[in-house]
């Protein structure tokens, strides 16, 4: 191979910036700011080959050339992302900490949520006692899961272990070109969750990211990509059920799915990212992409449940490809003080006999903004294609607003689509019937959420059901007189 | 058990209970008829609490307790109920959850455990038979798509799960045909003590054939105007409001 000056210069480059943050990295915290040489030092910090470096590389150079989009039904000053540090190793736990130097109104938030002190000591990075059993119940896991033939690891892992899924797959379903913030994310992720299911298997349990991004102390541009192969099913869980108070402002995390010929993916989100504080300062900006792709009577289903941050823009998606495959999405979005959500969906219809159904259901309360924002596109060749898309929007109080943006684009005449909307409010008189029967207030408005949101509850696994259900009741504390 | 003195009541500027009087003891049942906007309905929502309605004047005591300084869901921890003219719809939420919620709530309150999943089944099975309720009734939301009928039985259900003290019928014979009337009364009848009461506020005799009072009020004009044995009810029927407007000027 011909090494030209290119080459020579790129090379000279990247040894410069290798001695310039070299005690930067013995610090494990990059400074504030983006460049080239921090997608470098990124890259170089996890080792990776340099196809990976170079994919970075090029999403960066979109990503300088693309506008921050500003259709979202959302109001926020703009992130300075010069202003951010794009890499920030794992914190190590402090000795000297303990839970009484924790914050005792997060204290009291994990007592409600009902996760266990050791637990809590992890998300405040406390050392903890019990360190080797984790580590066993970490690899009695794995164990279990590579007798199936099935992957399951940090993408940075992924990236050096199974180099030929990850070039494959990396941005096939959401390109470094998609958005503003895919681009980003392209550029800087520094870990995330990679998951291959072999040809045949059912997954034997449910999969989860909340351990690891809790463990990470990051979390800031995470990377998912989640292959089942033909044949193949898996359940998959992601998210932080416990305030985060995170101080990293920014979060744009990437999801990309692929379900081969008769594949199923179900993949639950509950996210509780700080949403600031009830005066609307601080909180987490949620600015995600995630995106599946169904092959031949393959099926993906989206439930997430979204109570934090301060702005949410995320829109899970499916592309149906494959004749007879079929994309679900059930939807809870809560609001409170001065949230701001616009989520929602897009089913992309491309095969024959494709389904795709949409349960949206959005809670507003204080002086939030929720909206429901949705695409239903039937290609010329999707013949017989079938939609069915229920927003339903529950106001609290007098200050909130619901938004409910359906596109429905076809060009196939045998589409049957169908749309359904409803708006209502929590009635003084639903309160006094609660109260009489010596249910308090509070306790009400949890009760006639969850029904509300019942349809969507009932899509999640056991377990996290009844944790979302307790999210819903803390998220919306406090937002009736 | 409850004591109304010289009670003032209404919605904004306007008076509509204007010095009620009221004692009620334990193991009594008091009907309390009147015309059209008599203020009914007012005296029932505003013992149990109701927020649209300001209290000016007197009192209304439970046991010696102070209703008016507490919350509607406190009094309903005391043992006050409250059988709604026009229950309301709460989708998703069914009859079983929502009860259990009462309860628990209501035990939490008294400082009791939360009442244990069989014994919560038991009691279930126990009322709902009383009631002659089909327990698929249960497992559907709450009121939702319920007949008028349906709705007053379930009403019923709910006091005979909760087992008040003091249970304020709010024209539970409205929209009821006579045989679920009869099965409402008789639920009514088999939950009566001598430690509960029951106030039973409607226009008509029919319902008073059923669950027969101690006591007959007549509401006119914010006060009651008369009060007797069952055979004012009777009275009533036979002769209509009238005499009893002149009888009030």
């Amino acid at each position: 191979m011909k090494y030209t000056e290119d080459d020579l210069k790129k090379e000279l480059e990247t040894q410069e910036y290798e001695y310039g943050f070299y005690t930067d990295i013995e610090s494990d915290t990059f400074p504030k700011g983006l460049d080239e040489n921090v997608v470098r030092a990124i890259s170089k910090k996890k080792n990776e080959p340099k196809w990976m470096t170079d994919w970075r590389l090029e999403a960066f150079k979109i990503w300088q050339e693309m506008d921050e989009p500003d259709w979202a039904n959302v109001n926020y000053e703009k992130p300075d992302f010069q202003a951010i540090a794009y890499y920030s190793a794992p914190k190590k736990a402090d000795p000297n900490k303990t839970l009484n130097d924790v914050d005792s109104e997060l204290l009291a938030m994990y007592k409600k949520l009902g996760i266990s002190v050791n637990e809590q000591k992890r998300m405040n990075n406390i050392a903890m006692d019990i360190v080797v059993d984790s580590v066993s119940v970490a690899t009695t896991f794995k164990k279990t899961l590579a007798e199936k033939g099935i992957l399951f690891m940090p993408i940075s892992e992924a990236i050096q272990k199974h180099p030929e899924l990850v070039k494959k797959y990396i941005g096939s379903i959401v390109p470094q070109t998609d958005n503003y913030y895919a681009a980003l994310n392209s550029a800087v992720f520094t870990d995330g969750s990679f998951c291959y299911i072999p040809k045949g298997v059912r997954c034997p349990m449910e999969l989860s990211t909340y351990f690891r991004i809790n463990e990470g102390g990051t979390g800031q541009f995470e990377r998912t990509l989640l292959i089942a192969d033909q044949g193949s099913y898996v359940s998959y869980l992601e998210g932080c059920t416990a305030p985060s108070r995170d101080e990293n402002q920014l979060h744009a995390a990437v999801v990309e799915l692929i379900a081969m010929d008769d594949a199923e993916i179900k993949y639950s989100t509950v996210q509780n990212w700080f949403p600031g504080n009830s005066e609307g300062k601080g909180g987490v900006y949620n600015f995600v992409t995630k995106r599946g792709i169904c092959h031949k009577n393959a099926k993906i289903s989206w439930t997430q449940v979204e109570t934090g941050s301060a702005v949410t823009w995320k829109y899970p998606s499916c592309i149906l490809k494959g004749d007879n495959s079929i994309g679900e999405f059930y939807s809870i979005a809560v609001t409170n003080n001065y949230q701001q959500a616009d989520t929602g969906t897009k089913m992309i219809h491309l095969g024959k006999n494709t389904k795709s159904t949409i349960i949206s259901k959005g809670i507003s309360a204080g002086k939030s903004q929720n909206s429901y924002r949705g695409l239903v596109q039937i290609g010329s060749r999707a013949e017989n294609a079938r939609n069915f898309s229920q927003c339903d929007s529950l106001l609290m109080g007098n200050n909130c607003g619901a938004h409910t943006f359906p596109y429905i684009e076809t060009k196939n005449k045998t589409a049957q689509i169908e749309h359904e909307a409803t708006t209502s409010k929590i009635g003084e008189d639903q309160l006094f019937y609660c109260n009489q029967r010596g249910i308090d207030t509070e306790k009400a408005i949890a009760l006639i959420v969850n029904g509300f949101s019942k349809e969507v509850l009932n899509k999640l696994p056991m377990e996290f059901a009844v944790e979302a259900q307790k999210l819903l009741e803390i998220s919306l504390e406090g937002s009736v007189g | 058990m409850l004591k109304i003195k010289n009670l003032h009541a209404g919605i904004e500027d306007k008076n509509i209970l204007r010095g009620i009087n009221l004692e009620v003891k334990a193991g009594e049942v008091h009907a309390i008829m009147g015309p059209n906007g008599s203020g009914k309905s007012t005296l029932s929502s505003v013992i149990a609490g109701n927020e649209t309605y300001e209290v000016n004047d007197g009192e209304i005591t439970l046991d010696g307790v102070d209703l008016l300084d507490l919350s509607p869901d406190e009094r309903a921890h005391k043992g006050v109920f409250m059988s709604f003219q026009y229950p309301v719809e709460i989708p998703g939420v069914s009859t079983t959850n929502f009860i259990k919620t009462a309860i628990n709530q209501k035990r939490k309150a008294n400082g009791l455990e939360e009442l244990a999943a069989k014994d919560m089944l038991k009691l279930i099975r126990e009322k709902s038979a009383l009631l002659e309720m089909d327990r698929k009734f249960l497992s559907r939301s709450l009121n939702e798509g319920f007949s008028g009928g349906e709705k007053k039985r379930n009403e019923i259900f709910q006091m005979a799960m909760l087992e008040p003290k003091l249970a304020i019928l709010d024209e539970t014979d409205s929209g009821l045909d006579i045989d679920a009337l009869k099965i409402v009364a008789n639920g009514v009848n088999k939950l009566k003590n001598k430690d509960n009461a029951v106030i039973v506020i409607t226009h008509y005799q029919r319902l008073l054939d059923y669950i027969v009072p101690d006591f007959v009020h007549v509401l006119y004009n914010g006060r009651i105007v008369k009060s007797g044995g069952k055979e004012l009810a009777l009275e009533l029927e036979e002769k209509g409001y009238d005499w009893i407007k002149e009888l009030a000027q």
